[in-house]
């Protein structure tokens, strides 16, 4: 039986891995997360043999209860709002953690070895931190707390002495088995979720996501470790690399370092870069939609530079029309996607793809900067500090060398904006000021929907 | 015998391994479906949650069921939400192959 059994969960997790491998193309995607679905399957079927006397109507209860949830959520959730739906599944995956831990402390028929303590010890108190972050950054993604970052003097201070703390009782329970150490471990790894996070910005959440979803992953492994069971171990490192690559891809696209991220503050040292930049009053030229449209028909090649100001605005699907009839006129049209275009990784992509842009159309930043010497237009539209020369130019700029869409290297860039006003990172664009640069105002939809109608005309 | 504990360090060392290249061949665009699979995936912790809930000295209801049923339900979120939005994401990418 024992061995069925881990044959099974080993075909569960070469399924799990297929799931990601899956990803690598749009094409195989979708088998792959068939793969992912048969594989979970599996995995708790085979639990069922290795259990001994299970409460089968307990289980099943809250399996049927969590599909009814989780589907109604899956089925409703906006795009737009898919950062909010990862970040409280992230916290799920936490909670669980936690009470998988705590009720194999208090499991009366089980005698924990010393190594099994460690591991329940690790497992708990990265599901705490997973848990009480991830309901922060929730909150900080769907508007409910301020996005903005909160911070105090002694902060850092602060969580050493509960990290320090954790500790101790960590080691409490481990010499004593006291129970009442082990929840007080809990309890202060709740509150270290709560004070690791409240620091950073809103325009760091896309690396708190990613590195949410690795923690995710490894309070998943640590559970496993102390159950021995290897599909456990197995996805939660799959799960638990991937969220540390897309965090390191983020924090590159951004041009920040994990540890400046975790300690928080990004708006306080932007601001004091932008005030040292400002230099007077600039010109800057404006026009109506009906030019934008107008230079955009009689063009070869035009290269549009979404950001979340388009998705906030709901223009993905009046843009998408609006570059149809582009096409139909024999203009190139195609989309490039900054890293951090969005609220998470590939976010943009999401939200080009609900407005059924054809993927093929849509290029990632190595794949576009070097044609934007021979692009006739870019329309840049919500977007703004992934367009800034800045990164590439000015040294003493805070986004200095981080990489950016070269906009400003084609013959003419059309920046859609609702005003003047500076960027996320608090910036000046010099792109703006430029002479082949023309400033149309208004709202994202306002302004494409102008745009489709200045093409039919 | 090994150790049960160096044995299971193994499958993770190793599966770090597997998981890092794995997904550095992911493509961007579909960066945020991964991020939803993998939030699928890490519902696995219902295996953990399971073992939790088993009749112990005779008694059904007990501290640790009762927990370990809270955890499968909030794994079964994860995993049926996980791959049921995935699917809703990756459907859109598909739809647009003309």
């Amino acid at each position: 039986m024992a061995n069925i059994s881990a044959v099974l969960y080993l075909v569960a997790a070469v399924l799990f891995i297929l799931a990601l491998k899956g990803l690598s193309s749009p094409v195989t995607a979708l088998r792959g997360n068939k793969f992912g679905i048969i594989g979970m399957v599996i995995a708790v079927l085979t639990t069922f043999i290795i259990m001994d006397k299970p409460v089968l109507g307990l289980i099943a209860g809250a399996i049927v209860a969590g599909a009814v949830i989780g589907g109604w959520k899956a089925k409703t959730v906006e795009m737009t709002g898919m950062p909010e739906l990862v970040a409280a599944m992230h916290s799920l995956v936490g909670l669980s953690a936690v009470l998988i831990a705590v009720a194999a402390i208090f499991h009366t028929g089980v005698e924990h070895t010393p190594v099994q303590k460690v591991e329940l010890f690790i497992g708990a108190f990265i599901g705490a931190i997973t848990f009480t972050a991830s309901v922060i950054a929730y909150g900080k993604l769907s508007g409910r707390f301020g996005s903005k970052a909160v911070s105090f003097n002694g902060q850092h201070l602060l969580n050493l002495v509960l990290a320090l703390a954790m500790l101790g009782f960590g080691i409490a329970y481990f010499l004593t088995d006291s129970h009442a150490a082990f929840l007080a471990m809990v309890a202060i790894a709740l509150v270290l979720g709560v004070t690791l996070i409240i620091p950073i910005g809103g325009a760091d959440m896309p690396v708190v996501v990613s590195m949410l979803n690795s923690y995710s992953g490894w309070a998943a492994a640590g559970i496993g470790f102390t159950l021995n069971n290897p599909v456990l171990i197995i996805a939660g490192a799959c799960v638990g690399s991937s969220g540390a690559i897309l965090s390191y891809i983020m924090c590159k696209a951004m041009n920040r370092s994990i540890v400046s991220v975790l300690l928080g503050g990004f708006g306080a040292e932007a601001a004091a870069g932008g005030a040292a930049g400002d230099s007077g009053p600039k010109n800057y030229k404006s026009g109506s939609a009906e030019d934008a449209a107008f230079l955009m028909s009689n063009a070869d090649s035009v290269v549009i530079v979404p950001g979340y100001g388009l998705a906030v605005s709901r223009a993905q699907h009046a843009l998408q029309e609006f570059a149809e009839l582009l096409h139909e006129k024999g203009v190139t049209v195609r989309y490039a996607i900054h890293p951090v275009a969005g609220r998470m990784p590939g976010h943009m992509n999401v939200l080009l793809a609900e407005a059924e842009v054809p993927y093929e159309q849509v290029l990632e930043m190595e794949e576009i900067n070097s044609d934007f010497n021979n692009t006739d237009v870019v329309l840049v539209i919500g977007a703004n500090d992934v367009v800034n020369p800045a990164a590439q130019k000015d040294k003493s700029s805070p986004i200095y060398g981080m990489p950016i869409l070269e906009a400003h290297k084609a013959r003419t860039v059309i920046v859609v904006k609702r005003s003047m006003s500076v960027g996320y990172a608090g910036l000046d664009n010099e792109l703006f000021y430029m002479d082949k640069t023309m400033m149309v105002f208004g709202d994202a939809k306002k302004v494409v929907e102008d745009l489709v109608k200045g093409v039919v005309h | 015998m090994v150790d049960p504990f160096i044995a299971s360090l193994t499958v993770f060392v190793l599966a770090v391994f597997v998981g890092y290249h794995v997904v550095w061949n992911v493509t961007p665009a579909l960066h945020t479906p991964l991020m939803a699979v993998t939030n699928a995936i890490s519902g696995i912790i219902i295996v953990g949650a399971m073992l939790q809930v088993v009749d112990i000295n005779g008694s059904e209801i007990t501290l640790t069921s009762v927990l370990g049923t809270i955890g499968i339900f909030l794994a079964s979120i994860n995993i049926f939400g996980g791959f049921m939005v995935t699917q809703r994401m990756l459907d859109m990418f598909k739809k647009k192959k003309k």
